[in-house]
């Protein structure tokens, strides 16, 4: 995060003293842009909070626990469907592997979870149009599935 | 109703949702101070107060990165390394771009975006994209220590040829002359910025035509 910062700064001031004019259409652009997606960007999150209060580890541990179709399916809807942070997602797959979750389950599901963002799909819009966010998102979830069912495969 | 009123509270909706969502969370966290065991409201609320503090640290950044990096690069150098013509070569830069960065995934669209308008073929911006949903540097650290090695080994090592497909595909799927539109305003960034009060900036038109920016960049 402070990288991100630092970078940010000295691409700043060199680009300052470069061009000042330039620099502040540059500036402008980012704000504007930036400004530009704060309502969504905070409606997507709300929603996202939302959710992620009303399911609850203790309910995900129940339906992913154990083998079989079911956790493997509900991993990939859950997975889709939120969007969890890493620091809350990797420690919970810790704890359902140590409840018997599967490979294929872990994978569906930590998978699923970064490529596919259902809730996200209004701010993926408004970037790319619902086209290209429905198209990427499906095809995202074709591609968690292959990825699980590789690992699968590999990690037997 | 007639139906003018009925669409005019459509697009109310349809505008106004996320502002509705905020304030609804916003509204059952305040009601949980004094309701102590209202732990709905009071959980909802500091989740929604930690994702905002996520993109209150990445995001301003990240979109005056995505500023410069349009007002700067200019469009041929995308082009020649990332456009419809690159060819596979680009695929290690888009790779290298995207593990480099941390967040969510929606961190990642202002420069996907800006990587498509500068001329980026489709298909580099969504191996970017997969990249960066699947293998991030910083994330990878945290699932080695929770999940092991040979997990996070073994789906990186998948996930690669799966995105690049996907993202292949996208190109192939996607009509040929489709643009994503403008992320802000329905007038577009590029007139904003000449909206910056009389001064000779580029015009929307300049900015997007390589020679026209090239021409100003002299």
């Amino acid at each position: 995060m402070i990288s991100l910062w630092i970078i940010t700064a000295v691409a700043l001031l060199v680009s300052l003293a470069a061009d000042r004019r330039k620099t502040r259409a540059a500036v402008l652009k980012g704000l504007k842009m930036f400004v530009g997606v704060i309502p969504m960007l905070l409606g997507v999150l709300a929603a996202v909070s939302l959710v992620l209060t009303a399911v609850t580890s203790q309910m995900l541990e129940r339906i992913l626990s154990g083998a079989g179709l079911f956790p493997f399916l509900s991993a990939l809807g859950v997975g889709s469907i939120a969007l969890i942070p890493g620091f809350i997602a990797y420690p919970l797959a810790a704890l359902l592997r140590q409840n018997g979750a599967t490979v294929p389950v872990l994978a569906a599901f930590i998978t699923s979870l970064m490529m596919v963002g259902v809730l996200t799909l209004p701010l993926e819009a408004r970037y790319f149009g619902w086209r290209a966010a429905l198209l990427r998102n499906g095809l995202a979830f074709c591609g968690a599935v292959i990825v699980a069912v590789g690992m699968a495969w590999v990690l037997r | 109703m007639s139906a003018p009123v009925v669409r005019k509270v459509g697009k109310a909706v349809g505008k106004g949702w996320p502002w509705f969502l905020f304030a609804g969370v916003a509204i059952l966290w305040a009601y949980s101070l004094p309701h102590a065991d209202f732990a709905f409201g009071k959980k909802a609320g500091e989740n929604l107060a930690s994702f905002l503090v996520e993109m209150a640290s990445v995001l301003p950044p990240m979109f005056l990165l995505v500023g410069l990096f349009e007002i700067w690069v200019p469009r041929r150098v995308i082009e020649r390394y990332a456009g419809l013509r690159s060819g596979m070569r680009a695929v290690p830069w888009m790779i290298l771009l995207a593990t480099l960065q941390a967040g969510p995934l929606y961190v990642a669209f202002p420069v996907a975006i800006g990587l498509w308008r500068k001329g980026c073929a489709p298909r580099n911006v969504f191996i970017y994209l997969g990249a960066f949903s699947a293998m991030k540097i910083p994330m990878l650290t945290f699932e080695v220590a929770f999940l092991g090695w040979r997990f996070s080994l073994a789906r990186t090592l998948i996930s690669i040829p799966v995105f690049i497909a996907l993202a292949v595909a996208m190109e192939k799927l996607l009509p040929n002359d489709y643009r994503p539109p403008y992320s802000d305003s329905p007038d577009g960034i590029a007139a904003a910025v000449v909206q910056t009060g009389g001064m000779p900036l580029p015009s929307p038109k300049t900015l997007n035509s390589s020679k026209g920016q090239n021409s100003h960049a002299e």
